[in-house]
């Protein structure tokens, strides 16, 4: 090698490791200049928005008002708990007939590709739509639901379950619940498959019955999946308000307002937006709490596997 | 014994059919119904409304969606509106998952903590600052406001999804590519974009159907009648003709055909594409 040419080298090489360094940027740089100026940008101006207090002539600073107004909000208080029966009665649903679904349709049978098509056709069908629906299915004039209802005793009169407070959450709980199986069923599947089969081989050579190879085997390496994808889940179920907004509007009296229909109504119905961009910032922190006590977790669980 | 087993073994076979079939009835009835109900003529609707099928057919509801209302202006924006930003997604979260996939580099957890966490954002915590945002640059009331904010809300799922479909590709075939003279891009193009074409098709439909389906933002964002989507559309006309059901479902069902076709081709590569890197690194 010629010395020109190793003086060239020594040149390039700073500039080399530099462009090194720079490529995941550049193919990162599009996602991100997206995620900050579309998302992260107005999410700071709406955190900001949660300390003014806006009407219709003139915006004011008003401090910690809007968190003080929170404290004494009954409705917010109801809100709470209604986001929480939500989301915890349409995830444990959705997680474990997902779970289930997946393992059946780990097994080969005759006519699994068509059976799988059909199964998991409603994470294809529009929100608004799956809303509509079900209120129609619940509707006793043109659906069958409440008279089979009332046929099985589980209703005294064949009437909509959703005009009763007691009862009408159910409703846009059953349809999410019916939406969102699809979801787990096909991440749980894809992980379920990515197990190598030798390990089922070598558990039942060693003797473990169904029941064992599922929890020693199955549950430890779906584990981390089930981790991420739940966690996915519950957010994007307790921010969700589209479902419950076309079957109920938050409604009968306030028994199916979770934050997320609150928060909208709020803002675009009472058109008061510094309040709910604080009642946003209350369920971001709650979510975000959540998110990273579940990252945590799973890191956890990735150490150990 | 052996008999005892036999029908042990036939009893279990029986379970996990009745179990599809559940699966298979629960999933499918309210589509049926919606069809049911959209085929039913008006007159027959309250006497056999709840009937599994009605005594006579008819495709009136069809053809008045199709002349009377504005649904085909509707269906052809939520095209748009979803193929456009589909694609762009597909575009951007397949770079950003190559990078997260190939590259060790400073501030890597970090972003894909950033990308992890947008998926927490209350959508209607942004909803009024996005509103102000478009209007002082004359995006609302317009499509390529809606494919801006999808585009943006989709990329992080997206790009999880393309990562996961990445690192099911063995590094080894770009290496072995790149001593053989190939250029890290050439490599890219010739040997991992073709193997993940199942993960784009993938992460396309993923996208197309969460931008067919969006509601809110649309509903704030749109008023006039020449840019609404299908969502807002139909939601309006809920509002209108709260009584014809019968058009109102066979609006529904117009807007399920494309989704469903959509779905129906690319959910196996959802699964195969997932199980390649799985969710699980």
């Amino acid at each position: 090698m010629t010395l020109a040419s190793r003086e060239q080298m020594t040149a390039k090489a700073p500039i080399r490791r530099w462009s090194m360094a720079a490529e995941p940027w550049l193919y990162l740089s599009p996602a991100l200049v997206c995620i900050v100026t579309v998302l992260l940008v107005p999410l700071i101006i709406g955190i900001s928005y949660s300390f003014w207090k806006f009407s219709a002539f003139k915006s004011q600073f008003a401090g910690l008002d809007q968190y003080r107004a929170m404290a004494s909000d009954t409705v917010l208080h109801d809100a709470l708990v209604n986001t929480l029966w939500w989301t915890v009665g349409s995830l444990f649903f959705q997680f474990f007939l997902g779970l289930g679904l997946a393992l059946l349709l780990n097994r080969p049978f005759y006519g699994r590709r068509t059976v799988q098509a059909l199964v998991f056709l409603p994470w294809a069908v529009p929100t608004f739509l799956t809303g509509l629906t079900w209120s129609w299915l619940f509707n006793p004039l043109i659906g069958p639901l409440p008279h089979i209802f009332y046929a099985l005793g589980i209703q005294s009169e064949p009437v909509t379950i959703l005009a009763s407070p007691q009862t009408a959450m159910w409703g846009p709980i059953i349809a999410n619940i019916w939406f969102g199986i699809p979801f787990f069923a096909i991440t749980l599947l894809a992980a379920r498959k990515s197990i190598p089969s030798e390990i089922y081989e070598a558990a039942s050579i060693d003797g473990a019955s169904a029941w064992q190879q599922f929890t020693k085997v199955t549950m430890p390496f779906l584990a981390p999946t089930i981790a991420i994808t739940v966690m996915l889940r519950t957010v994007w179920i307790a921010t969700f308000a589209d479902l419950i907004y076309v079957m109920t509007q938050g409604g009968p009296a306030g028994s199916t307002n979770t934050i997320a229909t609150y928060i909208y109504v709020s803002a675009f119905k009472a058109l008061d937006k510094g309040y709910a961009s604080a009642i946003a910032m209350l369920l971001l922190v709650l979510l975000i709490i959540y998110a990273l006590l579940v990252i945590q977790m799973r890191r956890s669980l990735l150490k150990d596997a | 014994m052996v008999g005892q087993s036999r029908v042990q073994r036939a009893l279990s076979k029986i379970g996990f059919y009745a179990a599809i079939g559940a699966y298979v009835l629960f999933a499918i009835f309210p589509i049926y119904w919606t069809v049911k109900i959209s085929v039913t003529p008006t007159r027959l609707l309250y006497t056999e409304g709840i009937k599994l099928w009605p005594s006579a057919m008819t495709m009136e509801n069809y053809s008045a969606v199709l002349s009377a209302t504005d649904f085909p202006r509707y269906f052809l924006n939520s095209l748009i509106v979803s193929i456009s930003t589909s694609l762009i997604v597909t575009a951007i979260a397949s770079l950003a998952g190559y990078a997260l996939s190939r590259f060790q580099f400073r501030g890597k957890a970090v972003v894909s903590l950033l990308l992890l966490l947008t998926q927490t954002f209350p959508l209607v915590m942004v909803i009024p600052p996005i509103f102000r945002i478009m209007g002082s640059i004359g995006l609302t009331d317009n499509l390529y406001g809606l494919i801006v904010i999808y585009t943006a809300f989709n990329i992080a799922f997206a790009t999880f999804l393309m990562q996961s479909f990445f690192d099911g590709i063995p590094k080894e075939l770009e290496e072995a590519a790149m001593i053989d003279g190939c250029t890290r891009s050439t490599a890219l193009r010739r040997i991992v974009l073709p193997l993940t074409l199942p993960g784009m098709g993938a992460t396309i439909s993923f996208v197309f159907t969460a931008a067919w389906s969006e509601l809110l933002f649309a509903l704030m964002l749109i008023n006039s009648e020449s840019q609404k989507t299908f969502s807002v559309g139909l939601l309006t006309f809920i509002g209108k003709f709260a009584v014809d059901w019968g058009q109102m479902m066979a609006a529904s069902v117009m807007a399920l055909i494309p989704v469903c076709i959509f779905f129906a081709f690319l959910q196996r590569y959802l699964v195969t594409g997932l199980t390649a890197g799985a969710v699980k690194g």
